[in-house]
């Protein structure tokens, strides 16, 4: 019944719409405006083109200025606060341009409306003022383009040795997050390896020691203030690791591993004091579409000072053991080793 | 200078038999130029319906996350669940589908394939394009294609779903996605298709446009919707081989078990054999062809816009020259600048710096071409039609979504702001909204030369303030959105508490974009009322120079009935001082102008008698008399 109404309604709306339509035509024909070169609309429409500007601006600067707590998102890592510098010191200068060629447009629009007698004026180049607009765009751009090349070189650069290492695995439809443990390296792996059932994910290759004493977290830990080098990797198909805090952003590639070296520089405990929110967290999230369930592709990051971080780095048990059954996959000869650095004689 | 004529005398003849067609090769299997540009037109518009209540569809889903989608379970069956909730897989391939679909098929196919039609034999002043036939051929391949398309759409196993850009290996792997198996395979059929009818059109553009000009027309004298078409048709000539070749290559991953784009993948419980593969390869070859895509679907809209604006400005274009070279130096740009969608995908970041610098220069020909309209619209004498109206609205989404590329092309900036919704109100403004504005401002300006009659100016203004305001309330607030670092393709923002605001802003976009797209079917109502009812157009409505006003009110097949007029001006004399009227039209000789001459153009009187002694013989070809 309801679905009906709806349909009377809008069959209604449109009959009247029609009307009036038809109305207007034929009072366009009787005024003769179809036949002036320029009606009174001429007149409406140069002057909606101030409105649309007045309004357009006005709701622009009310909007940006009393939600910008709301937009800008807090930062907490070394390059983020420098890139956030260059966003906005891009967005300075756009504004500019934006604001002078629109109020330019459309006042021109509005002064130089159709008037009957009004003669335009000839003016079909000038060379100088070409060139004028060629080179300051230039030139502003150059300034801009020169400052994000020398950021950008920057965090692009080669990490330090002592970096910490931590390995991010993207698959559908979660990340797995290794750490190369107590000698810092993230071992080897080879994607035949990976075995859902038997519970190896990342396809850890227990020939390469370095291994032994790397073990698999639920969330992404991270210290503040040294360098951490993420080594990405994808299993299956593209994702993407979005660290928003961080202005952290690299793809996950299925058979060329990436990496995104960063220093953040707020715990999460002092991003919550700052935000006065004590639910916050850190967040990690997939920016590449990588089907159906991309949206929900999160991990949450929790940031620790160093030591507390070197602290429960420690405590961590390594996957060997907690999955000892995989150390029928260590070599005879290394498995002497193997037990020693996974810390499995401590448990027996 | 001499320009061939390729249609002969007798050519002029066939006019006179035209009634002789049958309705199958008049208005189907038809090789003049203006029926195949109708066609494309009005399939480009058919698709644009489809596409638009797409994004209406999954704007729904975003805006309200919570509503209840079940009255479109008659429409989208399983895709709707029980407990009326969009699929979240169909969400994606909405999103897939409605990229594909409006970069595609409505501004590409829309729009290059209707206004590179119908104005370039009318506007340079010939008869039909260089080969009608491969013309035909044109259309016919992309229907084939829209068909294969269309059919994509109702498959068991959806559409594809991996995003427009379709990257392997999500594309390539059935397991990925239900989208990806036969979905995806007639989505690569429909662009192999696509991509044929593409060239057939882009070849015969270039050579209509080399070979065909009429006596007097040298290049210098084209109007720029032509250097546009010409331009935006040598982009797609050597850019879209390129994506052909990714498809193919991508369809012998999918089917033949190649490893061009697949390496070291673990899914659905098993390791697959591919190896040495890369995505990253796919990426190039289909930015290579994306990037210059943009410049395919913007380039047309910005020739129409010049011309639009300096006709409704009674002024010439200003600085026809830069702005020429400005077209050129982006059609050049277009094909170096890839890369800069990929800053973050993994490739050598020292590839990114090269990019980024590459990228940049390409703003300073954009900023040219605007600061050129605006005082093209100074000191001048506005009529605002609806199509003036929408190509002053292009100039502004130009500017406010083209600046935003001076952020993203920044690699250090981009690293926040890539595949956010900062991108989308990007692209949207500046490739969707601009290129979907000039695609409208054309058929305005047009519709008087291509059905005979006028378009219902009120309806247009009411159609251009509905999406100018429109087009702004969807995609400003995007930006917020899109710095605030909310990510592309997301289904719903609800397990991410850093994304879990704006839920108020996203309705709001939603029902902006509800009105935009209910408001296009004023637009829709106004075309097919006006070709039936419309007021009988006069022969130069808008009192404009181009040659095709000179052509009867109904061109038939051949366009001018005697001889085509010869061309001794450039396209642009509007309010030449001295003039009695504020316009002079191409075809008048200098020397019937004196009294508004400037004195190098009465150098070229002596000039004209060449041009008026070049005849035209019986086989086709020039003689000169001498």
């Amino acid at each position: 019944m309801f679905g009906l109404y709806i349909f009377l309604a809008v069959f209604l709306i449109l009959g009247i719409l029609l009307m009036i339509f038809r109305i207007s035509r034929l009072i366009n024909v009787v005024k003769g405006s179809d036949e002036k070169r320029a009606s009174t609309s001429n007149n409406v429409n140069a002057m909606l083109m101030i409105a649309f500007m007045v309004i357009g601006f006005g709701l622009a600067a009310w909007y940006s200025v009393t939600y910008f707590d709301l937009y800008d998102p807090p930062v907490a890592s070394e390059h983020g606060e420098l890139t956030d510098k260059l966003f906005w010191r891009t967005m300075w200068v756009t504004l500019l341009v934006v604001v002078v060629t629109h109020v330019l447009m459309f006042v021109f629009a509005y002064k130089y409306r159709y008037k009957e007698g009004q003669k335009a004026l000839f003016y079909p180049h000038n060379n100088k003022l070409e060139y004028i607009w060629t080179l300051v765009p230039a030139v502003v751009l150059t300034w801009l383009v020169i400052s994000g090349w020398m950021a950008w070189e920057d965090i692009m650069a080669p990490a330090d040795k002592d970096a910490e290492q931590i390995e991010v695995l993207g698959y559908q439809f979660a990340w797995s997050i290794r750490y190369g443990g107590m000698d810092n390296n993230v071992g080897d792996y080879d994607y035949r390896l990976i075995d859902d059932v038997a519970g190896n994910p990342n396809g850890i290759d227990f020939t390469d020691k370095a291994n032994f004493d790397d073990f698999l977290f639920q969330n992404l830990v991270i210290p503040k203030g040294k360098e951490i080098l993420l080594k990405i990797r994808a299993r299956d198909v593209l994702h993407s690791v979005f660290l928003p805090h961080f202005r952290v952003k690299m793809d996950a590639v299925p058979g060329m591993p990436t990496q995104f070296k960063f220093i953040v520089t707020k715990t999460t405990q002092e991003m919550r004091d700052e935000l006065g929110d004590q639910e916050f967290n850190y967040e990690l999230a997939c920016t590449e579409i990588c089907g159906e369930s991309h949206f929900s592709m999160k991990k949450n990051v929790i940031v620790m000072e160093l030591e507390d971080y070197y602290e429960w780095k420690a405590e961590q048990e390594t996957f060997l053991s907690v999955n000892p059954e995989f150390m029928d996959k260590v070599p005879e000869e290394l498995k002497e080793l193997a037990v020693v650095t996974a810390g499995i004689d401590k448990q027996d | 200078m001499a320009t061939a004529e390729a249609h002969t005398d007798s050519h002029a003849h066939d006019h006179d038999h035209e009634h002789k067609d049958s309705f199958i090769t008049k208005y189907i299997f038809c090789q003049d130029h203006k029926v195949i540009a109708k066609q494309f037109l009005i399939t480009g518009m058919f698709w644009a319906i489809i596409g638009g209540a797409f994004s209406a569809i999954f704007r729904m889903q975003l805006g309200f996350p919570d509503a209840d989608l079940g009255w479109l379970q008659p429409l989208l069956g399983k895709w709707i669940s029980a407990d009326g909730k969009l699929d979240t897989e169909f969400y994606l391939a909405l999103v897939t589908m409605h990229g594909t679909i409006m970069v595609f098929f409505v501004l590409t196919a829309g729009l290059s394939g209707t206004f590179s039609n119908f104005l370039i034999p009318l506007q340079i002043g010939a008869r039909d394009m260089a080969s009608g036939f491969m013309n035909m051929l044109s259309y016919w391949f992309f229907f084939l294609s829209s068909v294969i398309m269309f059919i994509s759409l109702f498959l068991e196993t959806g559409p594809a779903s991996g995003g427009w850009v379709v990257y392997p290996p999500l594309s390539a792997l059935p397991q990925a996605m239900s989208g990806s198996g036969l979905g995806m395979t007639l989505w690569l059929v429909a662009m192999v298709f696509f991509i044929v009818s593409s060239l057939l059109g882009g070849i015969n553009y270039i050579t209509t446009v080399i070979n065909l000009r009429t006596r007097g027309m040298s290049m210098w004298k084209l109007p720029l919707t032509i250097w546009a078409f010409f331009l935006t048709a040598v982009i797609g000539v050597l850019s879209f081989p390129v994506l052909f070749a990714a498809a193919l290559l991508l369809v012998f991953d999918r089917s033949f078990g190649t490893s061009f784009y697949l390496s070291e993948i673990y899914i659905g419980g098993e390791a697959l054999p591919n190896l040495g593969g890369s995505p990253i390869l796919y990426q190039h070859l289909f930015w290579f062809l994306g990037h210059p895509e943009v410049y395919i679907v913007l380039l047309p809209a910005l020739g129409i816009t010049s011309e639009i604006i300096a006709t409704n400005s009674r002024k010439p274009i200003f600085g026809y020259k830069a702005m020429v070279i400005s077209l050129l130096g982006i059609t050049v740009l277009s094909f170096v600048v890839w890369a800069h969608h990929m800053f973050v995908t993994g490739m050598n970041p020292f590839l990114g710096s090269i990019f980024m610098f590459l990228t940049l220069i390409i703003a300073i020909p954009s900023a040219v071409k605007v600061f050129n309209y605006l005082t093209t619209l100074w000191r001048g004498n506005i009529i605002f039609t609806p199509a003036m109206l929408f190509s002053i609205g292009l100039v502004s989404v130009f500017i406010s979504g083209g600046i935003t590329g001076v952020f993203l092309g920044n690699s250090a900036i981009d690293i926040q702001l890539h595949d956010t919704y900062f991108v989308v109100a990007h692209f949207h403004l500046v490739m969707g909204s601009a290129s979907f504005f000039g695609m409208v401002a054309g058929v305005y300006h047009w519709f008087p030369k291509m059905f005979g009659r006028m378009m219902d100016r009120k309806l247009g203004y009411i159609h251009f303030w509905f999406t100018f305001v429109g087009v702004y309330l969807v995609f400003f607030p995007m930006h917020y959105i899109g710095i605030a670092g909310f990510p592309r393709r997301y289904y719903s923002f609800t397990n991410f508490d850093a994304f879990s605001g704006f839920t108020d802003l996203n309705a709001f976009i939603s029902v902006a974009a509800l009105i935009t797209f209910i408001a296009q079917f004023i637009f829709l109502f106004n075309f097919v009322y006006s070709i039936f009812r419309g007021k009988k157009a006069p022969a130069n409505p808008w009192k404009s120079n181009t040659l095709e006003w000179t052509t009867p009110i109904n061109p038939g097949h051949g366009n001018w009935p005697g001889e085509i007029p010869p061309v001794y001006r450039w396209p642009y004399d509007y309010s030449k001082p001295g003039a009695e009227d504020d316009f002079i039209p191409q075809n008048v000789p200098f020397s019937e102008t004196m009294e508004s001459n400037l004195p190098h153009e009465n150098d070229e009187i002596a000039l004209e008698k060449d041009i008026d002694e070049l005849v035209v013989d019986e086989t086709g070809e020039h003689h000169d008399q001498h």
